[in-house]
């Protein structure tokens, strides 16, 4: 009954274009944010920080980033983990060079690095398309973390071939190297998540945004009522690698502190970033938080059940993960191709009629 | 002739070889692209599913036997029997064909008309599935295929091609299975092209790939001909598992050369299944010779991602592939 437009009256355009039509969504808007900014940093632990929050926060930042390529501009990609490796490699590049600078803009800048390379590997994209694109992205990904694994330069010649971040702190208080307070963690990732989330919605909006939906939607017809298809989809290239190279500095910088390249970033880093995509729902910012979430939290889920409380081997459940994950996204596919964010419009459909639904 | 160039030759051979084992590969996902329009990404995976079921059902495995060990607290490993080989790959066919109706049965006979994209993202899904139901079946440690096939290099071609060079060459060295995978792939080629030429069942599978409504609208059955196309690439898969199993162990690394397969269907084209074969030969002579001349210079390991590059600059010139039909685009 509180779930109304009835009595909310917009008197502006602005109003009407807001991303919360309806006053109890913009309160509980501000209500998760001020949770997540007031209340969690101070009952937050270790355990919660590592195998939740700092994960789904980062996970968030690039499966945005892959949404805004996928979801919006309709170009599937296969090298997240190759353009997460960039950013993490390009952040540990400027740690130790500049060492004077603070981190948070570090982290930034190798989101802008990483644009850079993503919008090169982007080019392809104009001629080929569809399914020849996606295994084109392939190439990103084997081709850097071949060179970041080859090139000494990369990893500062240490003997290991791992990079590992030094401490750096942001007013006084540490947020990368070891001795990092799990709040501290949480604290920037949330700060990056909230930014790149506003930016997002923005983006995709406005001008840009609907420039990739026509892109994704048709892209001749697009082409025909007069937008250039170079500069949208360079632009969603350099866009989500920007997000995912950010999400990549985090990854290395706050939530490992110490990666080997090919371990930490391979394929399977893309896909798992692709299925958060799609199990969230393609063309949603919220289906990139709900997939996030729903794809950290279910190995804990699986594993506190599996191993806890059934007493089965790890081996086995970990199998057991693969399977509930092939077949979860099989079902999604089949069931709501359009993933947890449909079925949460939905839902807010019902609720504006309930408890009266004509 | 100067024994650098028949090291070169050498090299070349060597790289013509893993091509076919590409191929191989790659023929099953043309068939099932062909004939249903689905970008088969887990093909890989039904390879090696395919593998471990071999040697689970030769060395007399109980299925499932780890957990239900864990469940029931029992002990049960194995049946005490061995298959024999033709027999247990005989099951493994049955299986696969089982698996091909499941797969129609419950996922893509829900995703008619679905987007291409959807599709191939279901298929990585299917993907991630077989490989854990494959891991939970027969377990997750390395097997060896005891089919007999030759291993090692071939002996008598090093003797008789010692005499090409000076004294510091000892004449090409050329894996006996690699013979073998080449033999094979041209068999399985040969007989593919035969059923879909000369076959009722065959005619049917082309006249689906061509047109579905007309198809359909001709009395032929979509979801016969989509399971017997799976089937055929189950088949296919067996026998490229069977050979990559033969090579390096039937382990996890084998769903990964499904994705050294994609760059050979992207310069083959998606379509065809000679272009299946040509893109392999030259994907696999491609990264042997570049690693051969280029590798050394550049710290080596360049086959990691050496195809894809090669795919990626190559479609930009002709996205289509070598062989693909024509993109025709239209508003």
């Amino acid at each position: 009954m509180f779930y109304r437009e009835a009595g909310d009256f917009k008197t502006s355009y602005a109003e009407d274009n807001q991303t919360f039509p309806i006053k109890f969504d913009r309160y509980r808007y501000w209500f998760v944010l001020a949770v997540a900014f007031l209340v969690i940093p101070f009952i937050i632990n270790d355990y919660w920080a590592n195998a939740i929050f700092v994960p789904f926060l980062i996970y968030s930042i690039a499966a945005i980033g892959l949404n805004i390529l996928t979801g919006y501009c309709g170009q599937v990609s296969l090298g997240t983990g190759g353009f997460m490796a960039v950013g993490a490699y390009a952040c540990y590049k400027l740690m130790t060079a500049f060492p004077e600078v603070n981190i948070l803009i570090h982290i930034i800048l190798s989101g802008g690095i990483t644009a850079v390379v993503g919008a090169a590997f982007g080019l392809p994209s104009l001629r080929i398309k569809g399914f020849y694109l996606a295994v084109a992205t392939l190439a990103a990904q084997f081709f850097l973390i071949w060179l970041f694994n080859k090139v000494a330069w990369f990893y500062n010649y240490s003997a290991s071939g791992q990079i590992s971040a030094p401490e750096r702190f942001v007013g006084g208080i540490a947020v990368t190297g070891p001795n990092t307070e799990a709040w501290a963690k949480y604290m920037v990732c949330l700060v990056f998540v909230t930014l790149c989330g506003l930016a997002a919605r923005n983006l995709t909006r406005g001008t840009t945004g609907r420039k990739w939906m026509a892109i994704r939607d048709m892209d001749i017809a697009a082409e025909i009522i007069g937008v250039n298809p170079l500069k949208a989809k360079l632009t969603a290239f350099a866009v989500s690698s920007f997000f995912v190279g950010i999400a990549g500095a985090l990854f290395f910088a706050v939530y490992l502190g110490a990666v080997e390249g090919g371990e930490a970033f391979g394929i399977q880093k893309s896909f798992l970033v692709l299925f958060m995509v799609i199990i969230g729902g393609l063309g949603s910012i919220f289906g990139s938080f709900a997939g996030a979430a729903f794809l950290v939290v279910l190995p804990v889920a699986l594993k506190m059940i599996g191993v806890d409380l059934l007493g089965w081997p790890t081996d086995i459940v970990s199998h057991f993960q693969l399977v509930v994950v092939g077949a979860l996204i099989m079902f999604f596919l089949i069931k709501e191709p359009h993933g947890l964010a449909q079925l949460w419009r939905v839902i807010k459909e019902k609720l504006r009629l309930w408890p009266f639904p004509h | 002739m100067s024994t650098e160039f028949l090291y070169f030759v050498e090299v070349l051979i060597n790289g013509l070889m893993a091509g076919v084992m590409y191929s191989l590969v790659a023929l099953g996902f043309v068939l099932i692209f062909k004939a249903s329009g689905i970008f088969n990404f887990s093909q890989g995976v039904m390879a090696l599913f395919a593998a471990l079921t071999l040697a689970g059902i030769m060395e007399g495995q109980v299925p499932f036997a780890h957990i239900i060990n864990s469940i029931f607290g029992t002990n049960i490993h194995h049946f005490g029997w061995h298959v024999p080989a033709v027999l247990a790959i005989i099951l493994t066919v049955f299986v696969m064909i089982g698996f091909a109706w499941a797969v129609q049965r419950f996922v893509f006979r829900h995703l008619v008309g679905q987007e291409p994209i959807i599709l191939f993202m279901a298929t990585i899904g299917l993907a991630y599935f077989l490989e854990g139901l494959g891991d939970i079946m027969w377990g997750s440690d390395i097997k060896t295929l005891a089919l007999g096939l030759p291993q090692g290099g071939a002996r008598w071609l090093e003797d008789a091609t010692a005499g090409l060079g000076g004294d510091d060459f000892y004449g090409f060295f050329i894996d006996k299975l690699d013979m073998v995978a080449t033999v094979v792939a041209a068999v399985l080629v040969t007989a593919l092209i035969l059923f879909s030429q000369y076959t009722k069942h065959g005619r049917a599978m082309r006249a689906v790939a061509d047109d579905h409504q007309a198809a359909l609208s001709v009395g032929i059955s979509l979801n016969f001909i989509w399971i017997l196309v799976w089937s055929l690439a189950g088949f296919v898969a067996l026998v490229a598992g069977i050979m990559w199993g033969a090579k390096s162990g039937v382990q996890f690394s084998l769903s990964l050369i499904a994705l050294k397969a994609l760059p050979v269907l992207m310069l083959g084209g998606f379509t065809s299944i000679p272009g299946a074969i040509v893109g392999g030969l030259i994907i696999g002579m491609g990264e042997k010779v570049f690693e051969y001349m280029i590798g050394p210079m550049v710290g080596g390991a360049t086959e990691n991602w050496f195809a894809y590059v090669l795919a990626l600059l190559f479609l930009v010139f002709r996205p289509q592939g070598l062989f693909g039909e024509r993109i025709i685009e239209r508003v």
